[in-house]
């Protein structure tokens, strides 16, 4: 056992730590930082300054731009770029469809998309989730049907993330309807300007505009478009929403915005002192601090074991207490900022409150999704307790 | 010992009920309604005053009903069932309050009787930017000289700031202690800037630059105990507003976990979420006991001001309390639909927080109860 990191690990740290700080666009990060919305063009320019630097797509293959680091330093990775205020590499891209298609797609397809997949030049969206099919996601219904070498598809996913900006779309469709639902379904990659398909925004109660209804009315889609065999997809899918869940606990931002709490905090008047000085406001960030170091130290468990690259059991922790520690902060956070929760996203020129006190609530609000996407935190208790406790 | 509510109160009950029914029962309308400013629907807040409701708690003489504690969380409860977004609870029972209780005559005949006709509204600006839920002014000042008094400062987030006809200000007295004006909303010296507050309903921030202002009540007098008074009566109707609004959530939530299928049954079948709504049920009765208890207390004339404001702090801490963790869990057992603005019980979470942070949370008030904690053995209800 040891605690410290290598030397080797501490210089790669350091490297990353300047990277993220004097190479990032300082406009995003201080978006980030302020807890405000990027735009695309912020996703996006920030995803191919990382790329440039081959600090996008480590965790893929060596021949498709990856590194070939040890779980550690990708942990590293990713916790550095919270930490600088840097918007993680588009998920959808690097850690979703990507190892999908590094894993199970044709050569062509390597070729074809996991370039332009590392570089944004395709901005992906994700098909999974419908109507009925949310936690259930195998009874999806959205079908392709043969005709000569193309699928035809007709049906409608939803909840699908920043599908307002999609080129392409990774979807799972029903290709089999007469066997047990997982075996019937197949993977497919869609481009989104294809006729019949259509996005309809999903007003969120944040008052953003972040999720999407697809639609897909007689969509005709290539043969060559399918991931892997027919009727597999149902173990791409497992592959991608393990991958899903890994990624999922942010906590050096987290972090982060706990250690700013604090400034906002000191700089706020309550009684005689500041609200840092309130036993009960100190109370309650010092057992977060620790109940955020646990985690910390538990992903950093997780891993310094896996070597093999894999999974490891444990992520449904990551994901379950990551996501009600992010949402603990936010909650702190809003509380901090009192009566000026009120002041709901309003602009500077509206309101003579601070920023982070103006984000606060929609921050809040739309953080009540953490626990339901990418495998809700009462799927995540039942992964725990039927895969690990054997229950 | 009666938890019932009379016959009259009853009566009351049902008119509140169906009026606000009939306008919100369907959530569009209400989403439609929060939509553009003003926020709320004027008709409806004309019915309300037809009822009687906007001058419940004034007397009689200020062109009130000169109904209690108890009559006004009734409506308050009402109000939460459908989130009404007619601003009862801060114009009505907050600052119409605050008139009630210091206004001259004159003033309570004139503020009063426009508020309970539905002619004019009545904001109260009290909050200001860093500041958290006291009694006292500090960033917006008084001064007199030959023309009157004058104001300047900027208040912040102020309820329905820019829709009112008159604003009720608080301000810090060239001699100390804090002062209550009324300005005129579009008057000189006046600048308001209007936006949603989560829940849709309206605060703004108001800049004042010398604005001219006429003391109310008596002049030059500290409103202190008076402004901490009106909020402490707002915090009990809140909490039965809250309740109100935490018990169709509930409801709601458990209409869906009924309905919702997945893995083939009704999520009603997954003994994990059926327990959660069990515990939602717990804390929902918990924090009604205590805001029935709170307006009782209120309600009952020989009750000491600080009989008032700990009853106030008690039902007001239960009810945050309950409230997030009833709006959390409604969302949460909802999954994505209950994320979305379409769709109710988020914008119900919205309004609970909204109220959470207007009256200060449980954190706020389980800290005031805190400091005395020492002067007693145990807490008796029935006193
Ligand atoms: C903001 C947001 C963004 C999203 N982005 C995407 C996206 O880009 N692409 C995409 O495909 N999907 C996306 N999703 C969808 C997300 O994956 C689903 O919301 C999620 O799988 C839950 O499904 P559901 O919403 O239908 O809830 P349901 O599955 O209906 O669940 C409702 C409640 O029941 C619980 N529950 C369900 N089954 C069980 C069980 N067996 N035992 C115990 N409890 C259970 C759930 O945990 C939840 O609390 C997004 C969702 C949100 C909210």
């Amino acid at each position: 056992m040891r605690l410290q990191l290598s030397e080797e690990d501490e210089a790669f740290r350091a490297e990353l730590r300047t990277f993220f700080t004097t190479e990032v666009d300082e406009g995003v990060r201080a978006t980030v930082r302020d807890r405000g919305e990027l735009t695309k063009d912020q996703i996006v320019a920030t995803h191919r300054t990382l790329n440039a630097a081959g600090l996008a797509v480590p965790h893929w293959p060596v021949e498709w731009g990856g590194k070939d680091w040890s779980p550690l330093r990708r942990h590293l990775w990713h916790e550095e770029m919270q930490r600088a205020c840097v918007p993680p590499p588009l998920a959808f891209n690097a850690s979703m469809i990507g190892p999908v298609i590094a894993t199970f797609g044709s050569q062509e397809q390597k070729e074809r998309f996991l370039p332009p997949t590392a570089n944004v030049d395709i901005f992906w969206s994700q098909g999974f989730s419908e109507p009925g099919a949310g936690s259930d996601l195998a009874s999806l219904r959205t079908a392709a049907v043969r005709d000569g070498d193309d699928w035809i598809v007709n049906g409608q996913k939803t909840w699908t993330t920043l599908g307002q900006w999609g080129d392409w779309i990774f979807t799972l469709v029903r290709t089999n309807p007469d066997v047990k639902k997982q075996a019937g379904i197949s993977m497919l990659l869609i481009d989104m300007r294809t006729p019949g398909v259509e996005v309809r925004p999903i007003e969120l109660i944040d008052g953003g505009h972040e999720v999407n209804e697809v639609w897909f009315t007689d969509v005709r889609v290539p043969g060559e478009n399918l991931v892997g065999e027919v009727d597999s997809g149902w173990t791409q899918a497992k592959f991608l929403l393990g991958n899903e869940r890994v990624g999922v606990a942010p906590v050096g931002a987290t972090k982060r915005v706990l250690a700013q709490a604090k400034e906002w905090a000191a700089a706020t008047r309550s009684g005689e002192g500041t609200l840092l000085d309130d036993p009960h406001v100190a109370v309650r960030i010092a057992e977060l601090e620790n109940e955020l170091m646990a985690l910390e130290l538990t992903a950093l468990r997780v891993v310094a074991n896996s070597a093999d690259g894999k999974p490891h059991p444990a992520s449904s922790v990551l994901k379950l207490r990551g996501t009600e520690l992010q949402q603990a902060v936010s909650e702190l956070v809003v509380d901090l900022a009192g009566p000026g929760a009120l002041a709901f996203g309003t602009s500077e020129a509206d309101s003579d409150l601070p920023v982070w006190a103006r984000r606060s609530t929609p921050t809040y609000l739309n953080l009540r999704k953490a626990s339901i996407y990418g495998g809700s935190n009462e799927v995540q208790r039942q992964i725990i307790a039927g895969t690990i406790l054997g229950l | 010992m009666d938890f019932e509510l009379d016959e009259e109160q009853q009566a009351l009950r049902e008119a509140a009920r169906g009026l606000l029914r009939k306008r919100y029962a369907d959530f569009e309308t209400r989403r439609g309604t929060v939509a553009d400013a003003p926020g709320f629907d004027r008709d409806t807040w004309s019915r309300m005053a037809e009822m009687g409701l906007l001058g419940l708690p004034f007397a009689e003489d200020d062109g009130g009903m000169g109904a209690g504690p108890v009559e006004v969380a009734v409506v308050a409860e009402e109000v939460g069932r459908v989130i009404a977004p007619e601003p009862f609870l801060t114009s009505v029972v907050l600052a119409g309050g605050l008139v009630a209780a210091v206004g001259t005559a004159e003033q309570r005949a004139d503020l009063l009787g426009g508020l309970a006709s539905g002619a004019s509204l009545v904001a109260l600006a009290h909050a200001e930017p860093g500041a958290r839920w006291t009694a006292t002014a500090t960033g917006v000042s008084a001064e007199q000289g030959d023309g009157g008094w004058r104001l300047t400062g900027v208040k912040e987030p102020v309820p329905q700031g820019a829709e009112a006809d008159v604003l009720v200000v608080s301000a810090a007295l060239p001699d100390g202690g804090t002062g209550l004006f009324t300005v005129v909303a579009d008057g000189d010296g006046v600048t308001r800037s209007g936006y949603r507050a989560p829940d849709g309903s309206r605060a703004a921030r108001i800049t004042l630059d010398g604005a001219p202002a006429t003391p109310l009540g008596e002049a030059g007098q500290d409103q202190a105990t008076a402004i901490a008074a009106a909020y402490d009566a707002a915090r009990v109707a809140a909490a039965q507003q809250a309740v109100g609004a935490m018990q169709v959530a509930l409801e709601t939530t458990a209409g869906y976990l009924n309905s919702r299928e997945q893995f083939g049954v009704p999520l009603k079948r997954f003994q994990a979420l059926t327990f959660r709504a069990a515990d939602l049920y717990v804390a929902v009765e918990l924090a009604r006991s205590l805001a029935l208890w709170a307006a009782m207390v209120h309600a009952d004339p020989d009750t000491s001001a600080t009989e008032r404001a700990t009853a106030a702090a008690r039902a007001w801490a239960q009810a945050s309390k309950a409230g997030r963790l009833v709006g959390q869990e409604a969302i949460q057992l909802h999954g994505g639909i209950g994320m979305t603005a379409e769709y109710s019980v988020g914008s119900y979470t919205a309004h609970l927080t909204t109220l959470d942070h207007l009256l200060g949370d449980a954190r706020h008030h389980l800290g005031l109860l805190a400091a005395t904690v020492g002067d007693h053995a145990e807490v008796d209800p029935l006193g």
